[in-house]
């Protein structure tokens, strides 16, 4: 089983930069062809001041953590046996190229069902701008399969 | 490029025009697997996911989690949305051909905005249910 000791655990901040060739390869690969995401022209014709990162491109902003795989070094969980159980975001503000995005993630949950066979770690991501401005708000629901049957 | 909702024109019920895309494939889950950072090797190395159970690799959940925000951003302006959440309730795999759909399910203000509600989803060519979503958007 997990222990429960690691609700409340808030993993090291970071800061990334939000750049264009990454929305660019992000849309490319979701098949995503608005020109806004690629065009800065295009972008500030429909009235964003640069090229806004698309709604899920959060994920690649957090995903750039220097410390990748906190969670699972913290949960001693083999990346083999998670899955994605449920991800929310609440956008407070648009976040563009350019911008400089601190992310700070906090173990806010942990439980399980079907007598420990599935776990599920519930975390929350603060994402700020450059000038300390709450920008979005994300939680997931990591899911971990049989952390027991793994260990034996 | 859309336009942003009108509060007093949007009902509750209306549908969403939905996305049908093109099937899975192995390229776009290496791409999806660069793109956002998620290095996973269970959705791009077949010799992975088998080792953990699976008969195939499969699609990262973000990436139909995507669908949803290109479903919801061909709708309203990116800049209109509120909120996307979803669960993920079953796997899509390399070949699956998903549909994207949405519909209205309440309007409310909150926050001195007009917001309008959605449902959101993906399907697949079986009919199930891959991800089950929801959506805020603010009208004008």
């Amino acid at each position: 089983m997990l222990d429960k000791k690691h609700i409340g655990h808030a993993f090291k901040a970071f800061t990334t930069t939000v750049e264009a060739g990454k929305i660019r390869l992000f849309c490319k690969a979701i098949g995503e062809d608005d020109p806004i995401y690629v065009d800065e022209a295009a972008a500030k014709a429909a009235g964003y001041r640069a090229i806004p990162a698309p709604p899920t491109f959060l994920t690649a902003v957090t995903n750039d953590d220097p410390d990748k795989g906190g969670l699972l070094r913290l949960l001693n969980v083999d990346i083999g046996l998670i899955l994605h159980g449920e991800q929310h975001y609440e956008y407070l503000a648009p976040v563009h190229v350019g911008d400089r995005i601190t992310c700070q993630q906090k173990v806010v949950d942990m439980y399980d069902k079907k007598g420990g066979a599935l776990w599920f770690v519930v975390s929350e991501t603060e994402l700020k701008d450059q000038a300390g401005k709450l920008v979005a708000k994300a939680k997931g629901i990591t899911v971990v399969r049989n952390p027991d049957a793994a260990k034996k | 490029m859309a336009t942003i909702p009108k509060f007093d024109q949007v009902k509750v019920g209306d549908a969403l025009p939905p996305l049908v895309l093109p099937a899975i494939s192995r390229h776009q889950l290496a791409l999806y697997c660069g793109g956002s950072g998620d290095h996973n090797p269970i959705h791009v190395d077949i010799d992975f996911a088998k080792k953990f159970g699976f008969k195939d690799v499969f699609a990262h959940g973000m990436l139909s989690m995507a669908f949803l925000g290109r479903l919801v951003t061909s709708w309203a302006p990116q800049k209109q949305i509120r909120g996307l959440g979803t669960r993920f309730t079953s796997i899509t795999w390399v070949g699956d051909v998903i549909t994207v759909s949405g519909k209205v399910t309440g309007k409310r203000e909150a926050n001195g905005e007009k917001l309008i509600d959605l449902e959101v989803k993906c399907t697949n060519q079986n009919g199930q249910d891959t991800l089950q979503g929801t959506a805020t958007v603010a009208a004008a």
